[in-house]
């Protein structure tokens, strides 16, 4: 199984998501620019964390127009995994490929810190590798991770099983304490947390790896 | 030509920036203020575009660009 990871010009966990991949999990990887109109050869993409675009505007609104977009979209929309985590999830509610939006902190502050987060369902391709109620420790460090959405929404999330991570103890004052999403077809995952940055011991925790080998599992027995 | 467009947050979505000024300001003896809603404004300089065309254009932009529909209002104003 091949990884793809969007570079885009603020990008900073782009090299932990490829280290996470094909370090830790032996899979391929490479890195995708975030001006190229065609994908490479990948079975899965991931949107890394960062300051895409120095944030400016909004927290993902310009990288949403970035040319590798329009592929990513593509993918998506013909069953590819994509996985955007911290940025890569405002990213993918600013591009309408998630429902609702992250917002500034209900705290006012940036939020930098491991957070305990419960694996709300194992139904999807980023969570079947774990157990539903299994609690996970994933660092956080967003100032806008406050999810937002109208209460339809929420209940729609709820109804199809799609709230894939929700705060033990919730850092930023998101509705529901939802940590992290997928989208309808379940082929495309938001959330705010860092799975990418607990992939090994020396980095004190692999419990990271659940995100990533459900994702190669995924691919197997596709 | 030039346009404005302010973008605000909308009234149902928290706006913790806005409450910290505005609890900020009554801290310093403002007493009467009773709710700040902070937001962005966009001066945009448009040539050889008609007042209808602009209007067009920059609603276009406020709407797709400049704001989020989910969370966020916009208003726009052309001016000469």
């Amino acid at each position: 199984m091949k990884f793809g990871v969007v570079v885009f010009p603020g990008s900073n966990c782009d090299h932990d998501a490829l280290w996470a991949v094909s370090q830790n999990l032996g899979a391929e990887a490479e890195f995708i620019w975030h001006d190229s109109r065609k994908l490479p050869a990948v079975d899965a993409v991931i949107l890394p964390g960062g300051f895409s675009y120095g944030d400016y505007l909004r927290c993902g609104a310009i990288a949403k127009f970035s040319p590798v977009m329009t592929a990513v979209k593509k993918f998506a929309a013909d069953g590819g995994l994509v996985a955007g985590i911290c940025n890569g999830f405002q990213i993918l509610t600013e591009a309408g490929m998630l429902p609702g939006a992250l917002i500034r902190n209900k705290g006012q502050k940036f939020v930098c810190r491991p957070v305990e987060l419960e694996i709300a369902t194992t139904n999807s391709p980023f969570t079947n590798a774990g157990h539903k109620g299994d609690h996970v420790t994933f660092p956080v460090a967003h100032g806008e991770g406050c999810y937002i959405a109208d209460e339809q929404t929420l209940n729609q999330l709820e109804a199809e099983d799609r709230v894939l991570f929700r705060y033990i103890d919730n850092p930023n004052g998101s509705m529901r304490n939802i940590a992290g999403i997928c989208n309808a077809g379940r082929n495309v995952l938001g959330m705010m947390p860092h799975p990418e940055r607990v992939t090994e011991p020396l980095m004190g925790s692999s419990e990271g790896l659940v995100v990533f080998r459900s994702m190669i599992s995924a691919f197997a027995t596709k | 030509m030039t346009a404005h467009v302010y973008v605000t947050l909308k009234r149902t979505v928290l706006d913790a920036q806005g409450q910290t000024v505005q609890s900020a300001l009554r801290g310093l003896g403002h007493a009467s203020i009773a709710d700040v809603r902070q937001g962005k404004f966009f001066e945009i300089q448009m040539n050889g575009v008609s007042r209808e065309q602009a209007q067009t254009e920059i609603d276009l932009v406020a709407r797709e660009v400049l704001s989020n529909p989910v969370i966020e209002d916009y208003r726009v104003l052309i001016l000469e």
